[in-house]
């Protein structure tokens, strides 16, 4: 009936979607190795409804048509994986990625998942897990009788035993890196899946490769913006107000019309 | 018939044809380098018999608003800002070369330097390729370096920049065109990295304009009304005699 009505619904809709956004980025703020991310916007196509430069008469041409496009609509979620803050826990098992890198993460089916999420715990089989309980790739088993754990900027992990004097070492942690991280697929419990647009991991040696050091005895937070969150959403909810605005106006024309 | 209710309902559909413009203008104020639409009202007289007294309204874009919009930082090092007149050249999804202002961009699987919604950035030679694991500069004059690990970095192209004197058309797909072939790379061109523009749109200016159109189409129903008025006394006058 009124195409303006349906261009400012998309208007409506979009600035939702981004509140969506906003809203869950807010709600992690707190949680370890979060990505925010963000809804970015395209206009819709077009529609010529007039040509320009089409003929008036056989001489002339029109100077300028009527071109109509039908509103916006979210192109891609863009999940922005610059560097969390480094906070201290001194706990052991934390880990922090100083740089690029997932930990690989075994799944309870088999697959592979990938975590910058790096407060492990361990299992009753002294295994290296998540909070989930999920093991971490390569598994490293710590012996129950181990003293202290050192787990070095390059991923090596070493135990000192009672009764001797060198730490040994237990395992070798290896992180995996993406060619496009942003294409990962986000599975929720801080776990990221490899998908087509992300590429096939590459994996390897913390420190190594362009692959992010490792620090113990610290976590990433998430990398949220409070400041910036805030004045997003301040920005997001006018522009919904701006587009309800453009629906009553269509619908007070409309009324108008209705009248006669 | 009375000619005056078609001259108030062209006047209404022009109206009502302005206010997709604005709602479009107004759904696209926080996408980023959009150009808002502008809009024109045309007279299209009509000579005909007699004394000549009517001119129709039609509604016409006559192209897009070319003022920079805000700069957002976002700190992210693909993000870009072209400034002043200056458009990035992408492969659009017909093959052809298309220009836009919106310079969020990624790296596909492929490796390949690509806009969000997937069009591959264009170089000097065609798209770009990032070696993998590799970090990626943009310079302001749209060199592109990637510091592959334990490297120095390394020049991998330079993203086509180009600024055209005359107005750009705006296809169908929301990119835009030059109206003769593709425009030559400028090498004065100059990019912001690590923010993003924004829309052009003025939320004041569009939302006065849209008062406008309602008002105006307001007055054209009110004329609407008069010419039925006047045709409902004459054929009571006829009607009487």
């Amino acid at each position: 009936m009124m195409r303006s009505l349906w261009i400012a619904k998309t208007g409506m809709e979009a600035q939702q979607t981004q509140l969506d956004n906003i809203s869950n980025n807010l709600a992690n703020v707190a949680t370890n190795g979060y990505k925010r991310s963000h809804a970015i916007f395209e206009d819709l196509i077009y529609q010529n409804m007039r040509q320009a430069g089409a003929n008036s008469t056989e001489q002339t041409t029109l100077p300028t048509g009527l071109q109509v496009g039908l509103g916006v609509r979210p192109v891609a979620t863009a999940r922005i994986y610059t560097q969390g803050n480094l906070q201290q826990t001194s706990n052991n098992l934390d880990l922090a990625i100083k740089g690029d890198g997932f930990f690989q993460i075994q799944l309870p089916d088999g697959t592979t998942a990938y975590t910058r999420d790096g407060s492990f715990q361990l299992n009753a089989n002294g295994q290296m897990v998540t909070n989930n309980g999920y093991t971490l790739l390569p598994g490293v088993t710590i012996p129950a009788n181990a003293q202290s754990l050192t787990i070095g900027n390059d991923g090596t992990v070493s135990v000192t035993l009672p009764g001797q004097p060198t730490p040994q070492t237990v395992g070798q942690l290896q992180l995996a890196n993406f060619v496009n991280p942003a294409g990962l697929d986000p599975k929720g419990q801080n776990l990221f899946a490899e998908t087509a647009a992300s590429g096939t991991p590459n994996t390897g040696a913390p420190n190594n490769n362009g692959l992010g050091a490792l620090q113990q005895g610290f976590v990433e937070t998430s990398n949220v913006n409070v400041v910036e969150e805030l004045v997003q959403m301040i920005q997001t909810q006018r522009a919904y107000e701006l587009n309800s605005k453009a629906v009553q106006t269509s619908d007070q024309m409309l009324q108008k019309l209705a009248q006669i | 018939m009375d000619r005056m209710i078609y001259l108030s309902m062209a006047g209404a559909k022009a109206a009502m044809q302005r206010q997709d413009v604005l709602s479009h203008n107004l759904a696209n104020v926080t996408t980023n380098g959009f150009r808002a639409e502008l809009q024109a009202f045309r007279a299209v007289p009509v000579r005909g018999d007699g004394a000549y007294t009517r001119a129709y309204a039609l509604e016409t874009t006559i192209g897009y608003n070319d003022a920079q919009g805000p700069l957002t930082p976002t700190g992210r090092n693909l993000d870009i800002a072209m400034q002043g007149k200056a458009w990035l050249a992408v492969q659009s999804n017909d093959g052809t070369e298309a220009y836009t202002r919106a310079g969020s961009l990624d790296v596909n699987a492929e490796g390949i330097l690509v806009l969000r919604n997937g069009m591959p950035a264009l170089g000097d030679g065609g798209p770009i390729n990032i070696p993998p694991n590799s970090q990626v500069e943009i310079g302001s004059d749209g060199t592109i370096s990637a510091k592959a690990p334990n490297q120095r970095p390394t020049t991998v192209g330079r993203l086509k920049l180009v600024t055209s004197e005359g107005p750009l058309t705006r296809g169908d797909d929301g990119l835009f065109r030059a109206a003769d072939g593709d425009l030559p790379a400028d090498a004065t061109a100059r990019l912001q990295d690590g923010a993003l523009e924004g829309s052009n749109v003025s939320p004041v200016e569009t939302m006065v304009a849209m008062i406008a159109a309602g008002r105006q189409f307001e007055q054209q129903m009110k004329l609407m009304q008069i010419a039925q008025t006047q045709g409902q006394q004459s054929a009571k006058l006829l009607g009487s005699t």
